[in-house]
């Protein structure tokens, strides 16, 4: 048998073996044994020594041929095995993607947090400043500073939580106003804070009174700040929280420390203005008291009123989310059942 | 106050429905709590002539009766009323009518007898048992003879009347009478309203002085005006019905002619009246003065009254006979025998009034509106109004004279006010047109000078007195709807939250993060409550008179209100609960009028974080998982100075062996651990797990200056350490003594195995810890490394007899 059949056969048998080999440690073997120092390829080329000069270049050649598609072949295949071992491992590892994923531990603001939060971020962005006022207030600034003076009937509008004679809880966050007035120094600019804060009344717990809610006291105070700046903000507030779609309406009201006074009402959201029982068939909702800072309160700060004015606004969050989110009971709010809480899941 | 839209029409040409009315008066005025409409609801109840009635033969009560209802035949009714009777007018409910409360009547049969229908009174109309006059209380109600049988009932009862129920701000005591609602509508309309006058007849051979005399002891203040007149041969009776119905729909019970007379003045001129019965008073005299300690009255609801030295009383023979402004006496009061009265028209101090009723907790429609304010210009005219319909109901005289303790001068309010400043204050552009029209609708004179309106008030528009009151006028009659609406301009002002605010919410966003809902619990608790879990150590803050013990103290601590969430939580089969709070606690200060308010955050958990879920078991929360929150949290603040925990027994409502105090350098700035069975117990509550920290004081310690450190670019080089030590060696003492025998290149100390189960002998634990070294600057010899190490091995050895494995 002549050089050239015997690389010929030795091509077909290693073909053969290679497209036969089915794990990889095969193919490596095939590889060792084919084309390694001591395989036959190898052998064939020592024997070329016996072969005329003619010859030898073209059986070398045809050696390096038959050599490099052995090669090919065996690469070929091992990357056949490899893909067909990732294959198999990746079907074995397959899962069920609609199995629950796990839980990662996740806590939420409280809904009165978020509703602060909403407003303070919507103020801050129009200049305000964030005051945080104290709880316990004298009587001075929580009524007499702002024209409340003692018997005053409107007193009686707001039942009191005493602790001496003249130390209260404060009823209203409107009680940070005499003394945001006369901390502030005009000549740097106009007053404008946002006191948000917790509030407290002589009341008897039910669904609609918590002796314990919140509430938003909005004050501005420049050189000219008027009625119509006022009702634009109470516009944007109201279109803040239950969306633009709605109307305010101001009508006559009575504060002690604002005239004129007025409270704000939006739109029914539930029936569209229509009438039902959330707005008492009014087809208005009310959200929120407001005025022009009376004169007296600007006095009692040592303000001049015929120069400076402004305007105040108070509203409730603990309201503004039994409305907005249909609450039927204000003591959810403080008894933190996490059924409850858990429900209002927005970041605030 | 109750408006009926009939009375109104009095005064004013009113045809809009009342709905459009009320509407109109909640824009402008005051507040409607809506319109009430007493036939509403009821149908088929009609007339009806009693033609026969003769007695049920198996009843000692019952009444059989004939009753034309205006049909061919007559319809037969059983009746029940004591005051049934042939010849009388009365209110039939027709088969399938409906009457008051949502109720049907229907044909039926009374002890066999059939009945078509039901003679009515007027509580089954609807009308509130409060409002029904007495005499007809027990009975059925008769119609006036002149009634037509068969036509609906309504209109002779008043029901078919409209009743606008406005809630009256405590500014607008004006619109607390007929008189001042009919000038607000009209101002409103722009209407000249028909104001009532008065056809009083005195008899001249009668002069009231020569019968009563009145002083006033009491000071001018406290009682400006105090006038009576004398009506003398009265004859009581009950009123007639156009006066009932008002009175009825004026929300009050017609009385009899006289008390009737007086509340139909009352709610006309917003005036209180009083009626005495004369010829109780001694020696014809009566004098107002304050009460004096130890006196006493029996006021008209029978109660003996012990009075205050604030009480303005009315006294004849020195002895209170009235509380003035706020409720009769006994002794003098009205009766059916009465034949003079002697009738009291005044006004009384607000404040006084408001004092009296506070007091004795009587509140009636005469004190509300002295607290109020009234029409000082009205005395006169209430009262010559009442005692010439006194005089009229009750076929009596009045004598001449008005005999007068007191005469105040009514001097006019009169305000100026600029056109410009009306402009400036509503960001208007009015012209002095429309701001003078405004006026000229409410009546109230103005003259104008160039840009200043000088505006006269009425004495009826009390609450008016300074420009502010005038801008208002014009704003709400103007209308708000027709205000623009703008947005303050002026300096821009840069609006941020400040340090503490930002750190709060920070606060929040990172507990949340954490696996914590944010609770808002009450901040007023037990006193015990509010004292356990203490920081620090403080008097209670405690309400003068609380409404009960369970909300009677500021809290001083968050936890125990958490705690209380827990309990709630648990009660409902909520195990896994994990909640934070932020909020003020109140730490009495001695030599403070208020106490200190400071912002404390904790947390409480308890159950698992991650509940069971396929595959994994659930994690209870445990000591070192709630550290781990209150690390990470300490961590982010970046303080300055280092953070320890050291082991407290201290919190005698925490577990003595699970609690740590945690420091930031030596400042105590509170505690983490689980909570003391004992206290798990008292609430109700699984095991839990809970943190307190001072926020303030953590949000003013000194922060750490943020500042890059290079990362070496040499590697580092670890080792590991596994030793026997006994149990009583913490891990801080471990790593404080590792640290320092460490050397300059140690960098970091891990822990990470602690064992001390099978194996390892009683008494003793193992510590395994992964030391990690590296050099900022050069590649570190394993040499200098092995040196380094055995040092603190050797250390630890000596130190801690420690057994290295």
């Amino acid at each position: 048998m002549s050089l050239q059949d015997r690389l010929t056969e030795l091509r077909d048998q290693g073909l053969a073996d290679i497209k036969s080999a089915d794990v990889l440690n095969k193919v490596n073997q095939i590889k060792v044994d084919l084309l390694g120092k001591k395989g036959p390829i190898t052998e064939v080329l020592r024997g070329m020594r016996d072969l005329t000069p003619e010859e030898r270049p073209k059986v070398g050649a045809y050696a390096n041929e038959i050599r490099d598609h052995l090669q090919n072949a065996i690469d070929h295949r091992r990357s056949e095995l490899e893909e067909a071992a990732v294959n198999a491992q990746l079907a074995a590892e397959k899962l069920d993607v609609t199995l629950p994923g796990r839980t990662v531990p996740q806590g939420q603001p409280h809904v009165i947090t978020q509703i602060i939060t909403e407003l303070e971020d919507l103020f801050i962005g129009m200049g305000y400043e964030i005051e945080d006022g104290d709880e316990v207030e004298e009587d001075y600034y929580n009524f007499e500073r702002l024209n409340l003076p003692k018997d005053h009937p409107a007193r009686d509008m707001q039942d009191t939580f005493y602790i001496t004679k003249e130390v209260l809880l404060r009823t209203q966050t409107s009680a940070d106003q005499p003394r945001a007035l006369e901390s502030h120094d005009f000549s740097k600019g106009p007053l404008k804070v946002l006191t948000p804060g917790r509030v407290y009344r002589r009341d008897t717990d039910d669904a609609t009174h918590s002796h314990q809610f919140h509430q938003i006291e909005g004050l501005v105070v420049d050189k000219h700040i008027t009625m119509a700046d006022l009702k634009g903000t109470l516009t944007l507030v109201a279109n803040t929280l239950f969306g633009d779609q709605f109307d305010v309406r101001l009508r006559p009201s009575y504060f002690p420390f604002t005239e004129p006074s007025v409270e704000a009402d939006v739109t029914c959201f539930n029936c569209n203005g229509k009438g039902c029982a959330v707005c008492k068939q009014t087809g208005w909702i009310e959200v929120l008291g407001a005025g022009m800072v009376h004169p007296r309160v600007l006095e009692m700060s040592g303000i001049d009123p015929e120069v400076y004015g402004g305007f105040a606004f108070g509203l409730g969050p603990d309201r503004f989310a039994m409305l907005k989110y249909g609450v039927d009971d204000i003591r959810n709010f403080y008894l933190n059942d996490v059924r409850f809480l858990s429900q209002f899941y927005k970041k605030g | 106050m109750k408006i009926s839209y009939a009375w109104l029409r009095d005064y004013l040409q009113l045809d809009i429905p009342a709905d459009e009315l009320a509407e109109k008066i909640e824009r402008t005025a005051v507040e409607v709590d809506g319109v009430i409409r007493p036939s509403e609801g009821l149908k088929k109840v009609v007339v009806g002539h009693v033609l026969e009635c003769v007695e049920h033969p198996d009843s000692d009560h019952l009444h059989i009766c004939q009753v034309d209802v205006g049909e061919e035949e007559p319809i037969q009714i059983v009746c029940g009323a004591p005051n049934v009777a042939a010849g009388e007018m009365v209110i039939v409910a027709l088969p399938n009518s409906w009457i008051g409360g949502h109720t049907k009547i229907k044909r039926s049969k009374m002890r066999g007898v059939v009945s078509n229908g039901m003679l009515c009174a007027l509580d089954e109309l609807g009308f509130d048992e409060k409002l029904v006059p007495k005499e007809v209380a027990d009975g059925i109600f008769i119609l006036p003879a002149d009634a037509t049988p068969g036509e609906p009932v309504f209109s002779y009862l008043g029901m078919d009347d409209e009743i606008i129920d406005m809630s009256v701000t405590p500014n607008r005591g004006d619109m607390l009478s007929m008189n001042g609602t009919a000038h607000e509508l009209a101002a409103i309309y722009d209407q000249t309203p028909k104001m009532p006058t008065v056809a009083l007849t005195e008899d001249a051979n009668d002069l009231a002085d020569d019968a009563l005399t009145v002083t006033v002891e009491a000071d001018e203040h406290d009682v400006p005006t105090y006038k009576m007149r004398l009506i003398k041969n009265v004859t009581i009776k009950p009123s007639p019905l156009w006066l009932q119905i008002r009175i009825w729909n004026a929300g009050m019970r017609p009385i009899n002619n006289v008390v009737d007379a007086t509340n139909y003045i009352l709610m006309q001129y917003g005036q209180p009246l009083h009626a005495f019965d004369y010829d109780k008073l001694s020696a014809g005299h009566v004098n107002v003065r304050l009460a004096k300690a130890g006196e006493k009255l029996t006021t008209l609801d029978d109660e003996e009254r012990d009075l205050l030295p604030t009480d303005l009383v009315i006294c004849s023979d020195d002895q209170p006979i009235c509380l003035a402004g706020t409720m009769g006496g006994l002794a003098t009061e009205v009766t059916n025998e009465t034949t003079t009265i002697a009738l009291e028209s005044a006004v009384f101090d607000a404040v006084r009034v408001r004092k009296t009723a506070h007091n004795h907790g009587l509140h009636s429609e005469a004190s509300m509106r002295y607290e109020r304010g009234i029409d000082h210009s009205a005395t006169q005219t209430a009262l010559d109004a009442a005692a010439a319909m006194i005089a009229e109901l009750g076929d009596g005289t009045v004598a001449t004279g008005t005999v007068a303790g007191r005469e105040e001068t009514i001097a006019p309010v009169v305000v100026d006010i600029t056109l410009s400043r009306i402009n400036h204050v509503l960001g208007t552009d009015l012209t002095m047109d429309t701001v003078a029209d405004i006026f000229r609708r409410l009546d109230f004179p103005t003259t104008i000078n160039e840009d200043t309106l000088t505006v006269t008030i009425p004495a009826r528009r009390w609450d008016i007195h300074i420009p502010a009151d005038l801008i208002e006028e014009v704003a709400r009659l103007y209308g708000y709807d027709n205000l623009p609406s703008t947005l303050p301009t002026g300096q821009p002002t840069i609006g941020k939250l400040n340090e503490t605010q930002q750190l709060i919410r920070d606060t929040r966003k990172l507990m949340e993060s954490a696996g914590l809902t944010q609770a808002i619990s009450y901040s007023l608790t037990t006193p015990a409550k509010a004292q356990a879990f203490e920081l620090h150590a403080s008097e209670v803050t405690k309400l003068d008179f609380p409404m009960s013990s369970e909300r009677s103290a500021l809290r001083l601590n968050l936890i125990s209100g958490l705690l209380d969430d827990l309990a709630y939580n648990n009660a409902r089969k909520e195990q896994d609960v994990a909640l934070y709070e932020t909020g003020r606690v109140f730490f009495s200060q001695p030599e403070q009028v208020r106490p200190h308010e400071v912002e404390h955050l904790a947390g409480a958990i308890t159950g698992s974080m991650v509940p069971a879920e396929w595959g994994i078991a659930a994690q209870p929360i445990d000591f070192y998982q709630i550290k781990g929150i209150v690390a990470g949290y300490l961590k982010s603040l970046a303080l300055a100075d280092p953070i320890t925990y050291v082991a407290s027994a201290d919190h005698p409502e925490m577990h003595p062996g699970r609690t740590a105090d945690i420091y930031v350098g030596d400042r105590l700035v509170g505690f983490v651990g689980q909570v003391h069975p004992n206290t798990t117990k008292a609430y109700k509550i699984r095991e839990t797990y809970v943190f307190e920290l001072d926020l303030a004081a953590l949000i003013a310690l000194p922060k750490e200056r943020q500042q890059y450190q290079p990362i070496s670019k040499f590697p580092s080089i670890t080792r590991d350490v596994a030793m026997l030590i006994n149990d009583d060696i913490t891990n801080a003492q471990v790593v404080d003594l590792i640290t320092d025998k460490g050397g300059a290149h140690l960098r970091s100390v891990k822990l990470f195995d602690v064992y001390n189960g099978k194996h390892v002998p009683a008494g003793k634990k193992s510590l395994a810890y992964t030391l990690t070294y590296q050099d900022q600057n050069a590649t570190l010899v394993d040499d200098d490394v092995t040196a380094a190490f055995d040092k603190v091995l050797k250390a630890l050895t000596t130190e801690f007899d420690a057994e290295i494995r």
